[in-house]
């Protein structure tokens, strides 16, 4: 249900991307998207009473430098979150990189309207 | 539990608002709170740390976001829609919507990932291993750093193309130098 939910948000910033005709707003859509996909990875990697991938000190084994089992057993995947965390970092520079896109727009045709950019080119 | 579905909704109410309303900085203000729900989200899920580098990013790109579409006048658009259009994003949706669908019945139930089930995962091996390996007590830390280090170079050399890019965009010499070859 929770996933259908993430789904759905997914499905508002697609439509958000296609539909609309506005550059800013097809910007939105685009971090809608984003940040549905995230949390959908987040998600997969999470456990009913996980606690957060961080050694406390009660857990390490220090003379022999093992992991308590009740770490082992309770810990959420790290993995998803290490890739979700380049995720997020690259999807602040695409965001600028497509802003200075519609600044540079604006400037040249006065007009965010992704048709009456077409036209005026043609 | 609940409150996941709670941070949802709201998440799913301010995309709704943000794609519908008419004023493009209210839409803005609205990301914004999208991307704090998430925030949120992400430190119920247990990920403190995507939670502060999501904190950071949000405002960021509301900065940016924001430098796009204040003071400019024609932000407001209307007008008939192009009937190929609409008939090629609607079959666009509905592919992605039909795919979704086939993908949802497959996934494990929330609160039971697949790695815990399967010993020989990698993230297994992150959990028991990461530690004495790479002596980081944050496992994420030691994930992005040690055993997937080459992913953190190739964020970088994105990020770094990706502001390239933009400056090369935003900057307002290459005119002049285009009229007046000599100088």
């Amino acid at each position: 249900m929770l996933y259908a939910l993430c789904f759905l948000l997914f499905m508002i910033g697609l439509y958000c991307a296609v539909v609309k005709k506005n550059m800013v707003k097809i910007v939105i859509g685009i971090m809608v998207m984003e940040y549905a996909v995230n949390l959908f990875l987040i998600m997969l990697g999470y456990r009913f009473g996980g606690i957060a991938p961080i050694v406390d000190k009660g857990q390490l084994d220090l003379e022999t430098g093992q992991i308590a089992a009740g770490f082992l057993n309770s810990s959420v995947d790290p993995l998803p979150q290490a890739l979700v965390l380049t995720a997020i970092v690259i999807s602040l520079g695409s965001l600028a990189l497509m802003i200075s896109i519609c600044i540079r727009t604006y400037e040249k045709y006065g007009t965010f309207d992704i048709t009456q950019i077409r036209r005026l080119k043609g | 539990m609940t409150v996941f579905y709670i941070l949802l909704l709201f998440m799913i109410i301010a995309a709704i608002i943000a794609v519908e309303t008419k004023n493009l900085l209210g839409a803005v203000i609205c990301i914004g709170a999208i991307g704090f729900g998430a925030s949120l989200m992400f430190l119920f899920l247990r990920a403190p740390d995507i939670a502060i580098t999501q904190i950071v990013v949000e405002v960021l790109g509301l900065i940016i976001l924001i430098r796009a579409c204040i003071s400019r006048e024609l932000t407001f658009i209307s007008g008939p829609r192009e009937f190929f259009g609409v008939v090629v994003s609607v079959a666009i949706i509905f592919a992605i919507f039909l795919a979704g669908i086939e993908v949802l019945k497959t996934l494990p139930d929330f609160g039971t990932p697949i790695f815990a089930q399967v010993p020989e995962a990698a993230s297994q091996t992150y959990i028991s291993e990461g530690m004495q390996k790479t002596g980081a007590a944050n496992l994420v830390a030691s994930v992005i750093l040690d055993f997937r280090a080459y992913d953190t170079l190739g964020e970088a050399t994105v990020l770094f193309t990706a502001i390239i890019g933009a400056t090369v965009i935003l900057r307002k010499k290459t005119k002049k130098l285009l009229e007046d070859p000599d100088q």
